[in-house]
């Protein structure tokens, strides 16, 4: 009765079930062919084989070449190799030190970019975004020089759904030779990727995103982009994240990736249908309202709203007791919400940004589902306001 | 199958782990709460009723019993709530028991409150306490069947309608017995330090609370004896409770008690022990558990403090808020600020916060 089966999920950005053709595709490398892909013997030529594989398919999908893919533990892993190899390895070689990122990026980002200032000497510059969180490209062109050792731009946002206008961005960079990477992690289920290699030097995937595997990332890293390996060891992965390769998982995650931008892509039709309800019913049937991030440059699955007098941690509470598993952008476990860094930058106050919902559909959502739920929302948010009401005046 | 659903304040202790489980056993549709509550800015890991600690061990237990779990952020309510009556009450010179505040106005208001609008009928939690329902439909409290363990004086602070939609599940179990049934359900059976702290204090004496927090509260002033003599210097009259024989630096052949305080001329005043005895007390604020009180003058036991023996006494109502209690024997230590809770054998009747004690020597002038 309080399990999650009878539940609706509607935080597909959190993460997404994994496909079943994606537990078959890992199965076999689970204790079957489960050999080190670096070993001599035949164990480890059919993990080798198994890994290489999956390198190529992603590959393919990007159109690169295989050995532009370094496979990773997670989105955020590909985010720290690509800031801090970079960032590092372009200030030993020619002492750039400057680094340009959105101030609505990942904490993955941001808290890299951060540690990158506080400790190794960079100096951290904000790029400037419009009232929808997207980066404005004429600012990147006049603070833009040879000094800049990376501009790190999200693609795709988590929190806001807004899509930026990265190609535009990557080629500015491109002009400099600086170089360019994306925050693909949300971006990848939703728009195609193929190409990306024309205008940026690094992009970071993650799995779970697109109905893959937990635990297995990946980062395009252009051939000749300077990048100083932040995991060393036994040299694996070109000797740019040495470790043992995940094989079952790296396999889940070309196989995941390969759904994703074929019929993955020609389902987004559908998502942007629910996605489309859900914003005009929320801001048809409530008041005091916000969609946050744009209108239509936005991710196909993702809506996202503040309210006033609703206290975002409570709402989440009540959709959760009420069968919805939504997120917000200060979701807390611990009942200490602090109101999201992202929603700030856009100018929205401390205590409206407490009230933020996010909701995102995937491709096991329903129509019956996104009905119930846009039913459900109006009333709890009521039901919140007036428990504020009441608290305030008893 | 009950369909009733009930929400279980939960600690991560044994107590409202056992709780839980019951309640689950039961066949109550149960979802779990524990209230994030106000810490001193960098002193949050400290705070002993939420430290990420018990959250986390909250969360085990919620996860192993299958109900859901949710933290609820109280920081402000209870900061502007709780910790601004402490610091008043040291104000205004009473020793303050900001826990059955926060039962009232934390506990049973705001969290009955949220889980209410989260669908629960009832809030239940780990006390030591047991209700009943009357015939004629009232909710009474009573002590819990661990004597050693009883929470009814905490509780006596609830109002009837607060107690309708509430669930003792512990109650009717000893210690020993919940302990054992935190083994049989295969729960962590470990315990929080039995404190008398408050959760804000982080483990710190509460007088650098104060000078932290309400510096305005140390005022340095004289000690004197009831006769006006001047005996001594205090630091700050919040520094000191009644009843209290060490630290006050006088000198003197006879041992001294703070037998009271004078807020408005900031002095402390100092007595001997029988000074410290009691033949009564005035109480106000007082809450009825049944909403009015039994009669205008009646029998009971009373309990001064949370850890108090219960003496025997007459409390008669003078007000429906305002009572004078004559205890059949003096009593030392009545402290202005704490609760004074009238009980007839188990069952909790009301109770308010001290307003006065009544010397042996007012009594005196009174009837003379």
């Amino acid at each position: 009765m309080n399990n999650s089966l009878d539940k609706i999920y509607l935080d597909y950005a959190a993460t997404t079930p994994v496909d079943e053709r994606v537990i078959e595709a890992m199965l076999p490398y689970f204790n079957r062919q489960f050999g080190n892909p670096s070993s001599v013997h035949i164990f480890g030529q059919e993990a080798e084989a198994a890994l290489e594989g999956g390198r190529e398919t992603i590959a393919r999908i990007l159109d690169v070449s295989a050995g532009e893919i370094v496979f990773t533990g997670c989105g955020t892993e590909s985010d720290n190799l690509a800031l801090r190899g970079i960032a590092l390895e372009r200030k030993l070689r020619y002492g750039a030190d400057r680094i340009l990122i959105s101030p609505v990026e990942h904490h993955a980002v941001s808290r890299t970019a951060r540690q990158l200032a506080d400790h190794f000497g960079f100096r951290v510059e904000f790029l400037k975004v419009d009232s929808f969180g997207i980066v404005d490209p004429d600012y990147l062109r006049r603070i833009i020089d040879r000094d800049v050792a990376i501009v790190s731009v999200i693609y795709g946002n988590n929190e806001i759904g807004s899509i930026n206008p990265v190609e535009e961005l990557g080629k500015i960079c491109r002009n400099y030779d600086v170089p360019f990477h994306v925050d693909a992690v949300q971006a990848a289920a939703h728009l195609p990727m193929r190409g990306i290699g024309n205008w940026c030097d690094a992009a970071s995937f993650g799995a779970h995103k697109f109905y893959g595997p937990k635990g297995v990332g990946a980062l395009f890293i252009r051939k000749g982009t300077p990048i100083l390996p932040i995991q060393t060891g036994g040299g694996q992965e070109n000797g740019i994240r040495s470790g043992t390769q995940n094989v079952p998982y790296i396999v889940g995650m070309a196989k995941a990736f390969e759904l994703a931008q074929t019929e993955g892509l020609k389902n987004q039709a559908s998502l942007i249908q629910h996605r489309d309800r859900i914003i005009s019913s929320a801001l048809e049937n409530i008041k005091g309202i916000y969609l946050t991030g744009h209108p239509i440059k936005r991710l196909a699955n993702h809506a996202s709203f503040v309210f006033e007098g609703v206290d975002g941690n409570q709402l989440l509470i009540l959709l959760d007791a009420a069968g919805f598993a939504c997120s917000s952008g200060s979701a807390c476990k611990t009942g200490d919400p602090k109101p999201s860094e992202v929603l700030l930058a856009l100018g929205i106050s401390p205590q409206v940004a407490l009230g933020s919902l996010r909701v995102t559909v995937g491709k096991y959502t329903t129509l019956n589902e996104v009905e119930k739920f846009v039913t459900a929302l109006p009333l709890l948010v009521n039901k919140i306001r007036k428990l504020l009401m009441e608290l305030k005046g008893g | 199958m009950k369909s009733e659903k009930v929400a279980i304040a939960m600690s991560g202790g044994v107590d409202s782990s056992v709780a839980a489980a019951l309640l689950v056993e039961q066949g109550y549709q149960v979802f779990g709460v524990m209230l994030r509550l106000w810490s001193e800015p960098g002193r949050e890991g400290s705070n002993r009723c939420c430290t990420p600690d018990s959250m986390a061990q909250a969360r085990r237990v919620a996860a192993q019993l299958k109900i859901p779990f949710y933290a609820i952020n109280a920081q402000d309510i209870f900061r502007q709530v709780v910790v601004e009556y402490f610091l008043d009450g040291y104000r205004s010179g009473i020793t303050p028991n900001p826990c059955l505040l926060c039962n009232r106005f934390i506990r049973w208001d705001f969290l009955l409150r949220h889980v209410q609008t989260m669908g629960a009928e009832k809030m239940a939690t780990g006390h030591y306490a047991r209700l009943r329902v009357a015939t004629n439909g009232n909710v009474k409290l009573l002590k819990g069947h661990d004597e050693n363990k009883d929470q009814s004086y905490v509780l006596s602070v609830l109002s009837q309608e607060q107690l309708q939609h509430t669930l003792l599940p512990i109650g009717e179990y000893t210690k020993p017995q919940v302990r054992q049934l935190a083994r049989d359900f295969g729960l962590p059976v470990a315990e929080r330090q039995d404190s008398q702290d408050l959760c804000f204090l982080a483990g710190q004496d509460y007088r650098e609370f104060l000078k932290r927090n309400a510096p305005d509260v140390i005022k340095p002033g004289k000690i004197i004896t009831r006769s006006g003599q001047v005996v001594g210097e205090h630091e700050g009259l919040g520094f000191y409770t009644i009843g209290q024989r060490r630290g006050l630096g006088i000198q003197s052949t006879d041992p001294y008690y703070v037998v009271d305080k004078n807020v408005e001329e900031n002095l402390l005043i100092v007595g001997e022990e029988s000074d410290l005895r009691f033949v009564g007390l005035i109480a106000e604020d007082v809450n009825w558990i049944e909403n009015t009180p039994p009669a205008l003058c009646f029998d009971a036991e009373i309990k001064i403090r949370y850890k108090a023996r219960l003496v025997p006494g007459i409390v008669e109502v003078k007000d429906r808020q305002i009572v004078q209690v004559q205890f059949d024997q003096p009593v030392r230590d009545v402290t202005p600020g704490q609760r004074a809770v009238f009980y007839q054998g188990e069952e909790v009747i009301g109770g308010g916060m001290i307003r006065k004690a009544i010397p042996i020597s007012t009594q005196e002038e009174a009837s003379s």
